[in-house]
């Protein structure tokens, strides 16, 4: 018995012994995850508190749910909430359907001349919010952009002050969404269609389908797998925004909150520009919790219809 | 061979796709025109594709201006991006290939540490707090350099499963009882079987660090000298005279004042932002198909 242990002990030291160096190799690697994504969460109590940043996270006293009970009798938790959850709603909608369209469309093609297409659309994609912000300004700027001076002059119209009116943004920044992402979705659908089988479609031509009738009998089923998980995914993050987007391509301008607000721009102006800290954390925490549940729940659905496919 | 049906198809298909090609690149190359514009015409007649008069002083501003921190912020993105793509790597190479290892002990537990940082993240507030309360971020090339960007769980994730799937256990296994230790059997034969795995992080992390803003706007408040291009850009949006907010040389900043091509020389920046991404972006292009088509699903 005895030595039955020992010789078990022995080549768990062994395989200890083997395997050392690679847990050196991956210590780094783990290090750097627990700075950055496992020691800031105790910070989460911070919505529970009243944040000093004299006293610091742990010194700073208890309020309970004061921060969130502040944070839901304001009107911003309603407009932050529906900004970021409608936003979500028209991009999924939109740039899906767009992303298959175009994948279909490309698949379809042959030549030097896809290759071109492709580099074209994807090359929004590739560009810093920054720069997309500067691109919408060129456009839409009120002094000196093009849609002012040129289109709406030839047009004999008034120019727009597009940075002081909220109704116009949520048509820009679906449209900026579209053109910045339509070209990457498309990629993975194309990627997806490439690899069908070639004899659904010969069979089908034999047996005297149409273009169209191919499209809508063998390849939009055959997607149904990809399209559906994808969109889970998408509805798993529908809590959270591209800051860059809706902070950036408005220009921060205050007159615009009202349709461009959402919880990440919300959060980060509460921390950096208000500096009220607790307030952004319940905010933080509210979007993190619900977010998480989200992303459980998305990943449920994904699994019953294709377990291979969900992520956990 | 090809029935009208199919002509019909094709010549739709590459109208539609002319279309999207142009609404892809007329904004970027409304850019491009509008930094080649007189700085006068353009303040008179608005943005345009067809400039009454072109000019290149806006690039020949940014490049001999005393005073101009243009250079500065664009050696600061180059810097950052290399050193960046190297940290980058080297970590999530190394996690990835011990997460791939079989029989490592406690190799769930750890890819499931990693996959969690997906689902769950505890926000701006506590990560900023973090950064600048514990580590002491702020106003340091580390505050670029290390929050957020330096190594993404979805790479790790995409690595490991390409060492699991493309490096046959049998052959490490082989050199192990050879002699290698499991440095020599990663350096040797894991890495130089997965090179195009590897140059797919590469790109992803090099786009990503060169593209951030996010770590200069939150995390350098202070020390300008530090700011990448697109923090420099983000700046002159707001405020096109920061150019020439040079403290060491308040007596060129007001003669230089008068001479900022206001209009022309932010465009003319942004395209200097984009230049590089675009002089990489066949190769690019040929590893971003890759990289989606490898992981772009799980993702």
């Amino acid at each position: 018995m005895a030595r039955v242990k020992s010789q078990k002990s022995q080549k768990r030291r062994k395989t200890f012994v083997r395997f050392l160096p690679i847990y050196i190799l991956m210590l780094p690697g783990l290090i750097y995850l627990f700075i950055n994504n496992y020691m800031p969460l105790p910070g989460l109590v911070i919505a529970f508190k009243q944040y000093n940043a004299g006293k610091g996270i742990y010194g700073s006293p208890w309020v309970g749910l004061k921060n969130f009970e502040y944070l839901f009798t304001t009107s911003d938790a309603f407009v932050i909430t529906r900004n970021t959850i409608l936003y979500n709603v028209a991009f999924i909608v939109i740039n899906t359907t767009l992303a298959i369209a175009v994948a279909i469309v490309l698949s379809e093609l042959e030549g030097k001349r896809k290759k071109v297409y492709q580099s074209a659309i994807l090359l929004p994609n590739l560009l810093s919010t920054v720069i997309i912000g500067y691109l919408v300004f060129a456009f839409f700027s009120v002094e000196n952009g093009f849609i002012n001076n040129t289109i709406l002059k030839a047009l004999g119209k008034d120019p727009v002050s597009w940075y002081s009116e909220p109704k116009y943004w949520p048509f820009i920044l679906i449209f900026v969404s579209a053109w910045k992402s339509v070209g990457y979705n498309c990629i993975v659908y194309l990627a997806t269609l490439m690899g069908f089988d070639k004899s659904f479609y010969e069979s089908a031509k034999i047996d005297g389908a149409t273009r169209w009738q191919q499209i809508k009998y063998i390849t939009l089923p055959l997607l149904r797998p990809t399209i559906i998980m994808l969109t889970m995914m998408a509805i798993g993050r529908i809590f959270y925004s591209d800051f860059g987007l809706f902070y950036q391509v408005p220009m921060n301008q205050g007159a615009l909150y009202s349709t461009t607000n959402t919880i990440d721009t919300y959060v980060y102006r509460g921390l950096l520009q208000m500096g009220n800290v607790s307030m952004s954390a319940a905010a933080g925490v509210y979007q993190s919790i619900v977010g998480f549940i989200l992303v459980l729940g998305a990943n449920l659905l994904v699994r019953k219809i294709d377990r291979d496919s969900a992520l956990i | 061979m090809k029935t009208r049906e199919d002509k019909i198809y094709s010549f739709f298909g590459h109208l539609v796709m002319t279309i999207l090609t142009l609404l892809a690149i007329i904004p970027i190359l409304l850019m491009f025109i509008s930094s080649l514009t007189d700085n006068a015409t353009l303040l008179q007649n608005g943005y345009s594709f067809l400039p009454e008069k072109w000019s290149t002083y806006a690039y020949e501003w940014v490049f001999t201006s005393s005073s101009s921190m243009v250079i500065k912020a664009y050696g600061m993105s180059f810097i950052l991006t290399a050193t960046g793509v190297v940290c980058s790597l080297a970590l999530t190479t190394c996690l990835a290939y011990g997460l791939s290892k079989k029989g490592l002990p406690g190799r769930n537990v750890l890819t499931f540490l990693v996959f969690f940082t997906m689902l769950f993240n505890g926000g701006l507030v506590p990560t900023y707090i973090n950064y600048t309360t514990v580590f002491h971020v702020k106003d340091t090339f580390f505050g670029l350099l290390v929050p957020s960007l330096m190594m993404s769980a979805f790479n790790v994730l995409l690595m490991k499963s390409y060492f699991v799937t493309g490096v046959p256990d049998e052959i490490l296994e082989a050199a192990y009882i050879d002699g290698a230790n499991e440095f020599q059997t990663m350096w040797k034969i894991a890495i130089p079987l997965s090179k195009p795995i590897i140059t797919t992080v590469a790109m992803f992390s090099g786009i990503a660090y060169w593209n951030d803003w996010n770590n200069g706007y939150i995390y350098l408040t202070k020390r300008t000298d530090l700011y990448s291009i697109q923090n420099l850009l983000n700046r002159l949006m707001q405020n096109i005279q920061a150019l020439t907010q040079n403290a060491n040389n308040m007596a060129q900043a007001g003669e230089g004042l008068s001479q900022i091509p206001s209009g022309t020389v932010r465009m003319a920046m942004a395209a200097l932002g984009i230049l590089p991404i675009m002089i990489i972006y066949p190769f690019i292009q040929k590893n971003f198909v890759k990289g989606i088509t490898l992981g772009g699903v799980k993702g």
